[in-house]
């Protein structure tokens, strides 16, 4: 009887989560592809041309995991933060805390939602890279593991700055500084091997790497680490943050006073 | 059974301003109770802490006998909430806020759309099923809030100022919706400004001030300790003072007499005294509600004595 209550309360919230991103859809779904379309015309067509090989695939080959992967990133980010946080600017969170269900399914159905986004983005990129470069798919497992554990892990990220969000300023802080240049340091233009040896070390603090290599890993075969590395660094930070969010919305901070 | 229990409830928010000084109140089941203090007093703070919107500093609160602290998920089950600010997503239609509010408490998508389709009705908001929220009037937000905190059939309803801003026609017409669903049974606690409105509907009352209860008692037992209710009468325009012996009196202005009578005296003499002054009396009224007269009292008499005492 619980256990079926909290399904009706996840799925509500999650379906709510998505009618509202496909609502505003010329916010939320189209900007993505044309952004994408500009990386694989600018990066891909003209300078790739000029750069050739990089890895043993063509500069345009190469770059399509790492974009889809980006736009996964910012995308799961930024809906999660921006929905949990217009909640709590417009007060409807209350609507969830005034309810009999756990936290974890108020967490569950938001980090949902930014999943279901990023899915989303991933298929429609992957579609406008079609129009450039014939993908290869090396593993589709792997792609699915990879983009769903990296969805997930950025869209709790997304709920705890939103969390600790004052003003819609506070939620493009840390997208602006400090995940995109993590992602632009993340391997998706280059590949590891062409750093110095220290600036490989210092690459590999970044956990962004991991992902988009393993992305890398399920599309080409070829990473600069190994895949099980990309799978526990990923798991371990989605464990981490999760349990970093449930403590935040047990304790009520920035919801409850 | 109680339908709400609390006891030495207190609250203490960051920056150390002490809301709730230790507060104990009970309803009973299937009670209309109003909950009435001056701005600041603590009743959305207390409200907050019943929701569990607001986190409590110390004390208990028990919600059909379900201990808020071990017992939440009962606890919140049986409580429907109707704030005082809106707190809906405005951007979405009122089918959607009230659906997915009973979605929150687990009730199936299509008994949810059966009981939004009997709320709406009821709360005459069918009509604007698929307008968005941004779109309705003060009023029917009103009404939707309160359509939203019935989508789970709860045993008890909380209105925070559920009439704030409302023209008279629909604060009438919810009056009368929130008689009929507490002669269903359902426990109603409401917050108000309009003192009217709480004599009008509430059979028990508790008066806050200041963070403590000042008075819990039933309505009646209230009003009957207001020995003196002051009168206007309306007086024909260039009337010289009169004269009342044995009442306070005041001429507000050359046509304007208030009058301050006890209870135990009556209205009679002041009309046979005028009467034999040759003074005519065009109309007459209360100056104040009973309840915000005795309401004024207690708060003034608050503020004099310092702290008030629970």
């Amino acid at each position: 009887m619980m256990g079926s209550r909290n399904f009706v309360a996840l799925r509500t919230i999650w379906i709510k989560e998505c009618t509202r991103f496909l609502r505003i859809w010329i916010q939320t779904l189209v900007p993505p592809a044309i952004t994408m379309s500009l990386y694989f015309v600018i990066f891909g067509s003209l300078i790739g041309e000029r750069i050739g090989q990089m890895g043993g695939f063509t500069y345009m080959e190469f770059i399509v995991p790492g974009l889809i992967m980006m736009a996964v990133i910012t995308n799961s980010y930024s809906n999660v933060s921006s929905s949990f946080f217009s909640a709590k600017f417009q007060r409807n969170v209350e609507e969830l805390l005034v309810a009999p269900m756990p936290n974890w399914i108020i967490i569950l159905g938001f980090v949902g939602g930014g999943v279901a986004r990023a899915l989303l983005i991933g298929i429609i990129v992957t579609f406008v890279s079609m129009f450039f470069v014939d993908v290869q798919i090396h593993n589709p497992l792997i792609i699915f593991i990879t983009v769903l554990l990296t969805a997930s892990l950025f869209s709790t990220a997304g709920l705890i700055n939103a969390v600790y969000a004052k003003t819609f300023d506070d939620i493009s802080v840390i997208p602006t500084f400090v995940l995109t240049p993590l992602t632009y340091l993340g391997g998706v233009f280059y590949s590891l091997s062409l750093l110095p040896e220290f600036w490989q070390w210092v690459s590999k603090a970044n956990p962004i790497v991991y992902m988009v290599n393993g992305f890398r890993y399920g599309f080409l075969g070829v990473s600069d680490v190994s895949f099980s590395t990309s799978v526990i660094i990923l798991l371990v930070f989605n464990v981490v943050l999760f349990t970093v969010a449930y403590q935040l919305i047990n304790r009520g901070v920035g919801i409850r006073t | 059974m109680k339908a709400l229990n609390i006891v030495g409830l207190k609250k203490t928010y960051k920056g150390g301003v002490q809301a709730l000084k230790g507060i104990d109140l009970h309803v009973e089941e299937g009670d209309f109770f109003a909950l009435l203090g001056p701005n600041g007093a603590g009743k959305s703070t207390t409200i907050g802490i019943v929701s569990s919107l607001v986190n409590k500093s110390e004390g208990s609160v028990e919600v059909f006998g379900h201990s808020m602290d071990t017992q939440l998920v009962d606890a919140k089950s049986s409580i429907g909430l109707v704030p005082q600010e809106f707190n809906f997503n405005q951007f979405e239609t009122l089918m959607q806020i009230v659906v997915n509010q009973a979605g929150y408490y687990g009730v199936p998508r299509d008994v949810a759309k059966t009981r939004a389709e009997k709320y709406l009705k009821q709360l005459d908001l069918w009509e604007k099923r698929d307008a968005r929220a941004r779109e309705l009037s003060g009023g029917m937000k009103r009404r939707l809030m309160i359509a939203r905190a019935l989508m789970h059939e709860p045993r008890m309803l909380i209105l925070d100022e559920p009439t704030a801003g409302v023209d008279i026609e629909i604060r009438r017409s919810m009056w009368q919706f929130l008689k009929e669903i507490n002669q269903q049974g359902i426990t109603i606690i409401l917050t108000t400004h309009y003192l009217e409105e709480a004599e009008m509907l509430c059979r028990n009352i508790a008066i806050i001030d200041k963070g403590r209860i000042v008075e819990n008692t039933s309505m009646k037992a209230l009003l009957a300790k207001l020995n003196v209710e002051t009168f206007v009468l309306d007086l024909p325009l260039g009337t010289d003072s009169v004269s009342l012996l044995g009442f306070e009196y005041r001429m507000i202005d050359d046509h304007t007499l208030e009058v301050d009578v006890p209870k135990e005296q009556g209205l009679n003499d002041v009309f046979r005294q005028l009467t034999e002054q040759d003074v005519m009396v065009l109309s007459m009224r209360n100056k104040a509600n009973r309840l915000e007269e005795l309401f004024v009292r207690m708060v003034e008499q608050g503020k004099t004595t310092g702290e008030t005492q629970s």
